[in-house]
C-alpha cells in the first residue's frame, strides 16, 4: 500500500509515544498557521500576496475568508491545501507541519471543472479511483452523496446536460467522496446566479450539519460569508493580511430571515469597516 | 413536472430538434446550389462552344469517367493508399512525440523549437529531393504525406495536453495522483478533441501531399493521371481525376469527423 505523506507523518508521531498522541487529541487546532508570508516574483517586482498571516482553525469549524480581490484569500486557501509553499511560516495540520498535499482534504473551485467524458457518478468517483479506494463502497457513498445534494436520478447524465448549479453540486460530491476531514472551497458559488447561490449555501450548511467537517470557504460576498460561518476572517489587500476575525454567534440552522436582524447588520458592519478602510 | 422531465425536454430542444433541422436545411441548400452550378457550367460551355480540351462540360467529364473507370479506380486506390499510410504513420509518430515534448522539459527546450521553426518549410518543396533519394515508388509520396500531416498533429496534441484547466491540476495534485494516472484519466482525454482538430486539418493536407508527390515523379496515382492526361489534351479525364480527388478528400474528412463523434462525443461541435 502506498502511504501518503500525511499518513507517514501520523505513523511517525504515534511512534513517539502517548504524550504526542495525547497532544494531538486534546483541544488541538485542526489547522494552524504561524507567521505565514507568500511573495511572488512578477514583472513589476516582488508582490506580497500574504504578509505574516496567523490563524488557528478548530476541528469542524466553518470559517469563511472574505475580502476584495488581491487580498490573498485564494492564496491562503491554496497554502492550506499545501498546493503552494509559503515563502515564510509554517502550516500545521492536526498538529504536524504539512509540506505536501494530504488526502484528508477535499477541494471545490469556482468552476466545477468536471470531466466532460465522465458521467456524474464517474466524476464523483474520480478521487476514489486516484486514491485506490474500495470500488463497491465508493460507489455506494457516491450515490448517497448524489442523493444528498438532490441529484438522484442524474448519476448517469453528462456534465454538458447539467446547469451550472447542478455541476457545482457534483463537484461538491467529488470533494467529499473520500470523506476528508477538511473541505476547502474557493469562491464555489461565485459563478452562479444569486438564487442558485443562496440555495447552494443552505444546502452546503445542511451537508455540513449532517457530516461535520472543517470547512474553509473563500468568498468576496460579505453576506454569504456571515450567513455560512462560525467565524469570518476579513482580509485586506496589498499586502494580503488578516484585518479582523469576527465570531458569528447566530444560532443554527441559519435562515434567510437572520440577514435582516440587527445582529447580522452589526457583523456586516464590522467586516465592511476593515475591508473598506484598508 | 419533475426536474428530470424538464431537463429532458430542454435536451430535446437544444440538442436534437434544432441542429438536425438546420443541418438538413444546410445540406439540402448546398446540394441544390451545387446542382444549379453544374447546370450553369454545362449551359455556358455549350452556349459559347468552348472546346473540350480547354474546359470540358460536366457531361463530357462524366462520359470520360465512365469510359476510363477501371483506370480511375486503380489510380484512386494508389493515391488513397499513399494518403492513408502516410497519415497513419504520421499519427503513430507525432502523438507520442507530442506527449514526450509535453512531459520532457529537455525536449521542450531542444527539439520542439526546432520543430516549430521547420514547420514553416514548405514540405512539398522537399518532394523532388525525396524522388532523387528514394525514387519513384510509393515511399517518397508516403513520406511527403507524413511530413505535411506531422506538424498539425504534433501541435494540436501538444496544445491539447497542456489545455487541462488549472483548478483541475490543483485537484489532482491535492490527491497526489501519479503522473500515469494524471495522463490517462485527465490529460489525454482532455487533449482528444484538440487532437481531432489536428487530424481533420492533417487529412486534407494528406491528399494534397500525395498528389504533389505524384506530380514530382510517378507512374500511377490520380496526380500522375492529371499530369499525363493534360499533357495529352485529355482534359475531361484530368477533370475526372480532380473530381475523384475532391470526393476522396471530403470522404476522408467526414470519416475522421465521424470517428471523432464516436470517440469524443463531448467535443464541441461547430
Amino acid at each position: 500500500m502506498r502511504l501518503t505523506p500525511r499518513q507517514l507523518v501520523l505513523t511517525r508521531t504515534s511512534d513517539r509515544g502517548h504524550g504526542a498522541a495525547a497532544r494531538h487529541k486534546a483541544g488541538m487546532s485542526k489547522i494552524r498557521i504561524d507567521g505565514l508570508s507568500k511573495t511572488y516574483a512578477s514583472r513589476s517586482g516582488r508582490v506580497t500576496a500574504l504578509d505574516n498571516v496567523s490563524i488557528a482553525i478548530k476541528p469542524n469549524e466553518f470559517v469563511t475568508l472574505v475580502g476584495p480581490s488581491g487580498c490573498g484569500k485564494s492564496t491562503l486557501l491554496k497554502v492550506i491545501g499545501a498546493l503552494i509553499r509559503p515563502t515564510r511560516g509554517v502550516l500545521f495540520f492536526d498538529g504536524d507541519p504539512l509540506l505536501h498535499p494530504t488526502r484528508d482534504v477535499g477541494i471545490v473551485f469556482q468552476e466545477a471543472v468536471l470531466l466532460q467524458w465522465r458521467s456524474v457518478l464517474d466524476n464523483v468517483l474520480l478521487p476514489a479511483e486516484i486514491l485506490g479506494l474500495d470500488k463497491r463502497k465508493s460507489r455506494a457513498r457516491a450515490m448517497d452523496l448524489i442523493n444528498l445534494v438532490g441529484l438522484g436520478g442524474f448519476e448517469g447524465r453528462y456534465p454538458r446536460e447539467l446547469s451550472g448549479g447542478m455541476q457545482q453540486r457534483v463537484s461538491i460530491c467529488r470533494a467529499l467522496i473520500h470523506n476528508p476531514s477538511v473541505l476547502l472551497m474557493d469562491e464555489p458559488f461565485a459563478a452562479l446566479d444569486a438564487m442558485t447561490r443562496e440555495d447552494l449555501g443552505f444546502e452546503l450548511m445542511r451537508i455540513w450539519a449532517a457530516d461535520k467537517k472543517t470547512v474553509i470557504f473563500v468568498t468576496h460576498n460579505i453576506t454569504e460569508a456571515i450567513l455560512l460561518a462560525d467565524r469570518v476572517v476579513a482580509m485586506t489587500p496589498r499586502p494580503g493580511r488578516i484585518a479582523r476575525i469576527v465570531d458569528i454567534d447566530l444560532p443554527r440552522p441559519r435562515t434567510i430571515a437572520m440577514e435582516f436582524t440587527a445582529q447580522f447588520k452589526s457583523y456586516s458592519d464590522q467586516v465592511r469597516e476593515v475591508i473598506y478602510h484598508a | 413536472m419533475t426536474n428530470d422531465a424538464a431537463t429532458a425536454i430542454l435536451d430535446q430542444n437544444e440538442e436534437s430538434l434544432e441542429p438536425a433541422d438546420s443541418t438538413l436545411r444546410s445540406v439540402l441548400g448546398s446540394m441544390l446550389t451545387l446542382i444549379a452550378l453544374i447546370v450553369l457550367w454545362e449551359a455556358l460551355v455549350r452556349h459559347f462552344q468552348i472546346p473540350g480540351w480547354l474546359l470540358p462540360s460536366p457531361s463530357a467529364i462524366a462520359e470520360s469517367m465512365l469510359e476510363w473507370r477501371s483506370e480511375l479506380v486503380l489510380h484512386t486506390a494508389v493515391t488513397l493508399y499513399e494518403t492513408l499510410v502516410g497519415f497513419a504513420l504520421s499519427i503513430a509518430v507525432s502523438i507520442p512525440l507530442a506527449v514526450a515534448v509535453v512531459y520532457s522539459p529537455i525536449l521542450q527546450n531542444t527539439i520542439y523549437p526546432i520543430l516549430l521553426a521547420l514547420q514553416s518549410t514548405p514540405k512539398v518543396a522537399i518532394a523532388p529531393l525525396l524522388a532523387l533519394w528514394i525514387g519513384f515508388g510509393a515511399a517518397p509520396k508516403i513520406i511527403v504525406v507524413f511530413l505535411v500531416c506531422f506538424f498539425p498533429i504534433v501541435v494540436a496534441t501538444a496544445s491539447g495536453l497542456a489545455a487541462v484547466p488549472a483548478p483541475l491540476i490543483d485537484l489532482i495534485r491535492s490527491l497526489s495522483a501519479s503522473p500515469m494516472q494524471t495522463f490517462i484519466k485527465i490529460r489525454f482525454p482532455t487533449a482528444m478533441p484538440h487532437i481531432f482538430v489536428g487530424l481533420k486539418i492533417a487529412i486534407t493536407f494528406a491528399v494534397i501531399g500525395a498528389v504533389i508527390g505524384e506530380f514530382v515523379g510517378s507512374e500511377n496515382g490520380l496526380g500522375y493521371l492529371i499530369l499525363v492526361s493534360t499533357s495529352q489534351s485529355r482534359t475531361p479525364l484530368a477533370f475526372g481525376a480532380l473530381v475523384l480527388l475532391t470526393v476522396m478528400s471530403i470522404v476522408l474528412y467526414y470519416a475522421i469527423a465521424l470517428i471523432e463523434r464516436i470517440v469524443v462525443p463531448w467535443a464541441p461541435r461547430n
